[in-house]
């Protein structure tokens, strides 16, 4: 790859880590696994693979060599002020729940270690169709029902992917995966560390979070506030049906555990996406609208309630720059400090509730990293720390609404 | 319809694609078509009521007949739900909590290491030698290192004194490429597969040449070269692990087993009964070894269950089960055997209760003569020691001697302790390895907070261990 090429590659995908910037200028970063980056700006792939000499211990059976570099050789980055567009040329258009579809039955065909787990995943083909079809393509043995106990068919996964598969385990709704709480922080979080590194645990779990229509307490809840905490997991949150599948076939092809965290009202959302292959950066954070007044923070089902309450901000003459973190462990500090030294305040939006949520440890690590770019305190529209009411229009007061961010929004700026 | 005709299409609606093995035949007596199957409870599958219905309603039967229908002629009425295919009774009675006597305990040796029975398993001299010593050098190992911790050499240490001889004699009869997810206390599984004395210290001390780099517990042994899936102390995780290496292992066709072992206590866990239930339904290859030691800590087997022990519960879960004598090797080493070679030629998980004492402590953290009669645990060392009773059974052999006893034991205790006494010579691992390994490739997060570590060393050298390469 032409050394031009490597520079603008390394200075659009910086953010992710310190050892593919160096890659990418070529220097020896020493021992690194499996490395594939993409850049999503302009939907163009740009792949660059990376690796020792030898591999993991456990990594795999001998049939091992997935990874199949896919070089654009004219692939330009856009400027860092230009959002990532969704109006492709051609494409097909489909729902979310199609997408994580895709993406898994892609990576399925793929790669024959990659199985499916949980409850209702097989015949029934998941309670929200994400795995449907894959039990008759697939085969009762990669799409697995299993019996009703999540930490044991969690604990299964872990095992499994110690000895060489890559499981993705479903929870039927993320709620029940407290259940699995010790097999994915004891685990699946730190095994890999404390076996000295001899057995990796290449899992995905993944499966319907966030507050829902009048689902009830135990239905609703925001799990990424409990498990952000565990060493070891990486997180990730889709919000549209692009992101999606990028994300899904990203956590896939990591060797790390991944939590991919969908929301159970979004399965329904529509878009056009690429026909061609692409994965999407785990790292990464979405530039959705650019902007220079106030930069707002947000993920998941909030985007949408983000992006409705910019109509009305850029209809009253405000400019904001929304960015959809995506990557919940780590955050993609490069993008959000970019934002920050150009806007100087920030807005964090969130499901989670104001105690100990994903918004709570945002605004420490920006505050932390940004503090002197700062001319106002963060903001933070959460959820109460309450349990979620069954009672509709009860419900709905505990979710952050687009009338709230209007009125955070106006007051910050009118400061 | 031709009665050919019905007969495969109710063949045809009845096969299902997965349960190859259900076999069905069609019997015909004049209007009624009697289905049987080899196994009656096909249910499990939902295959019955479902496959009940369609084939009725298929031919045009009422409702009626689908009621009434046999499996087999002549046979009591039964009443098929999806659960299973049960036979109705009139009478109300309650099935009782315990069968009229406990599962018996398959042995080979009596007490004084006598050969009883048909069974006793041939195994040669060189394999018997080899047992017997790995079960001394287990003996001395946690003698040494037991005393080693209460010198403050170093944190923690657990014993599987009173099991050695379980240990040795399950790895003895497993292959060494299967997948072992120990609980402990079996070490002697590592030790059997080439875990050498100095990868022990190595590990319990925490240099940088143990293979957890320093970062799990002493005795939490891990190896992915031997197959010894690592340690994690939550109690009862590994049994699922076991059954995800399991169905990995179906997967590939290659005729290899998973293990786990875990003690009486950790069967009370919830993954314990997840996992059993698991390995049956999905039919994997995998071998759940109970380690009934009598003690969960100072909590006595009495209290820790109410039905016939750990084997009692196999066959709940449709699981095949046996118990064992603990501390008689040579039938530890049959059943295990035995256990594994159904395991992996029917693909089925197999449930064994190995009947045992924990003569030691629990751990360095426990003082076991609090809640336990001293008496007793002399009872179990002096008259039930496993590896008194395989010495003895070896002496009446003519493979063994007390020279030959006294020159072992000193050879090697002095090893274990020239290990001990090197890994403690060894650097602790590097500051670096604090960070690595929590993923694969080390975050920008992780990398600023490893740069603040070395910057408050740098700052006050003098409050850091000198032994932590930087």
């Amino acid at each position: 790859m032409a050394l031009s090429q490597g520079i603008m590659a390394a200075s659009v995908v910086d953010c992710c880590s310190r050892s593919w910037s160096a890659l990418a200028l070529g220097q020896n970063v020493g021992p690194i696994r499996w490395i594939s980056l993409i850049v999503t700006k302009t939907r163009k792939v740009l792949t660059i693979q990376a690796s020792t000499a030898e591999e993991p211990a456990s990594f795999g059976p001998s049939s091992q060599k997935l990874w199949t570099p896919k070089l654009v050789t004219n692939a330009v980055a856009t400027k860092q002020d230009a959002p990532a567009t969704t109006g492709a040329k051609g494409g097909h258009e489909l729902l979310l729940f199609e997408a994580l579809r895709e993406g898994l039955e892609e990576e399925m065909e793929r790669d024959p270690t990659v199985v499916v787990m949980g409850e209702d995943v097989g015949h029934y083909g998941g309670s929200y169709k994400v795995t449907k079809g894959f039990a008759e393509k697939f085969g009762d043995w990669r799409a697995l029902d299993t019996p009703i106990a999540e930490n044991s068919f969690t604990g299964m996964a872990v095992g499994a992917a110690m000895t060489g598969l890559r499981p993705i385990i479903e929870g039927m709704n993320m709620g029940f995966l407290l259940l699995a709480y010790n097999q994915i922080s004891n685990n699946c979080g730190m095994l890999h560390y404390t076996s000295g590194g001899q057995f990796t645990i290449p899992c995905v779990i993944r499966g319907p979070g966030g507050v829902g229509r009048q689902l009830g307490a135990e239905h609703s809840q925001r799990l990424e506030s409990y498990f952000q905490s565990v060493p070891g997991l990486q997180m990730v949150a889709c919000s549209t049906p692009y992101n999606a599948k990028g994300l899904m076939k990203a956590a896939i092809r990591s060797n790390n555990p991944v939590i991919l965290f969908e929301h159970v009202l979004l399965y329904n959302l529509k878009e056009t996406i690429p026909d061609e292959e692409y994965i999407c950066c785990l790292e990464e954070a979405e530039m959705v609208r650019p902007g220079k007044d106030v930069t707002i923070l947000t993920y998941s089902r909030m985007r949408h309630y983000v992006l409705q309450a910019a109509k009305t901000l850029v209809s009253k003459g405000y400019d904001p720059e929304i960015i959809d973190i995506r990557s919940l462990k780590p955050f993609d500090m490069y993008t959000i400090g970019n934002s920050v030294k150009k806007t100087h305040k920030v807005l964090i939006v969130e499901e989670c509730m104001r105690t100990g949520g994903i918004g709570a440890s945002l605004r420490a690590a920006i505050m932390e990293n940004f503090f002197d770019y700062l001319d106002a305190p963060i903001g933070c529209l959460s959820s109460q720390d309450v349990p979620t009411p069954y009672s509709g229009p009860l419900e709905e007061l505990t979710v952050v609404q687009p009338h709230q961010i209007i009125s955070a929004v106006e007051k910050m700026l009118s400061e | 319809m031709a009665s050919s005709v019905a007969a495969r299409k109710l063949l045809r609606i009845a096969r299902k694609p997965w349960s190859p093995s259900a076999a069905l035949s069609v019997k015909r007596s004049g209007s009624k078509y009697f289905v049987e199957a080899e196994d009656p409870d096909l249910c499990r599958t939902g295959l019955g009521g479902s496959l009940f219905f369609r084939l009725f309603s298929s031919l045009g039967a009422s409702h009626d007949s689908l009621l009434h229908c046999n499996y087999e002629e002549n046979a009591e009425q039964r009443a098929a739900f999806s659960g299973a295919t049960i036979a109705y009774t009139e009478d109300l009675q309650f099935v009782s909590k315990l069968l009229p006597s406990r599962i018996p305990c398959f042995r080979v040796l009596s007490e004084l290491g006598k050969e009883l029975g048909k069974d006793v398993p041939q195994l040669g001299r060189t394999m018997a030698q080899k047992m017997y010593e790995q079960m001394v050098t287990l003996q001395v190992l946690d003698n040494v290192f037991y005393n080693a911790q209460r010198q403050g050499r170093f944190a923690f240490y657990a014993t599987c004194t009173g099991e050695e001889a379980l240990n040795i004699a399950c790895a003895a009869a497993l292959n060494d490429t299967d997948t072992v997810f120990p609980q402990y206390r079996e070490p002697g599984v590592l030790l059997w597969r080439g875990y050498g004395l100095q990868e022990f210290a190595d590990h319990c001390i925490g240099n940088y040449q143990g293979h957890g780099k320093g970062r799990q517990m002493s005795i939490h042994y891990g190896s992915s070269k031997l197959h010894y899936f690592t340690i994690s102390s939550v109690l009862g995780t590994q049994i699922p692990h076991a059954v995800g290496a399991g169905y990995s292992l179906k997967m590939e066709n290659e005729k290899r087993c998973s293990v786990t072992f875990f003690g009486e206590g950790a069967a009370s866990e919830g993954d314990f009964h997840g996992g059993v239930n698991f390995a049956a339904c999905l039919e994997v290859p995998v071998l759940f070894i109970c380690r009934n030691n009598g003690w969960a800590i100072s909590t006595p087997a009495s209290q820790q269950y109410r039905g016939d022990g750990i084997a009692g519960r196999g066959q709940a879960y449709g699981v095949r089960s046996i118990r064992v004598d603990g501390n008689d090797a040579l039938a530890v080493f049959s059943a295990v055997k035995a256990a594994r070679q159904l395991a992996v030629d029917n693909n089925e998980p197999v449930l064994l209760e190995l009947m045992t004492y924990r003569v030691g402590h629990h751990s360095t953290s426990d003082d076991s003569t609090k809640y336990r009669d001293v008496a007793e645990i002399r009872h179990w060392t002096e008259k039930r020691d496993g590896v008194a009773r395989f010495r003895n059974w070896l002496e009446s052999k003519g493979w063994w001697n007390k020279t030959m006893e006294e020159q072992f034991r000193w050879y090697v205790r002095a090893e274990v302790i020239a290990c001990l006494a090197a890994a403690e010579a060894k650097n602790k691992p590097p500051l670096a390895d604090l960070f690595s390994d929590v993923y694969d490739s080390v975050p920008q997060n992780l990398a600023e907070q490893e740069t603040q570590v070395r910057e408050a060393v740098r700052k006050c050298p003098e409050v850091y261990p000198t032994d932590v390469p930087l």
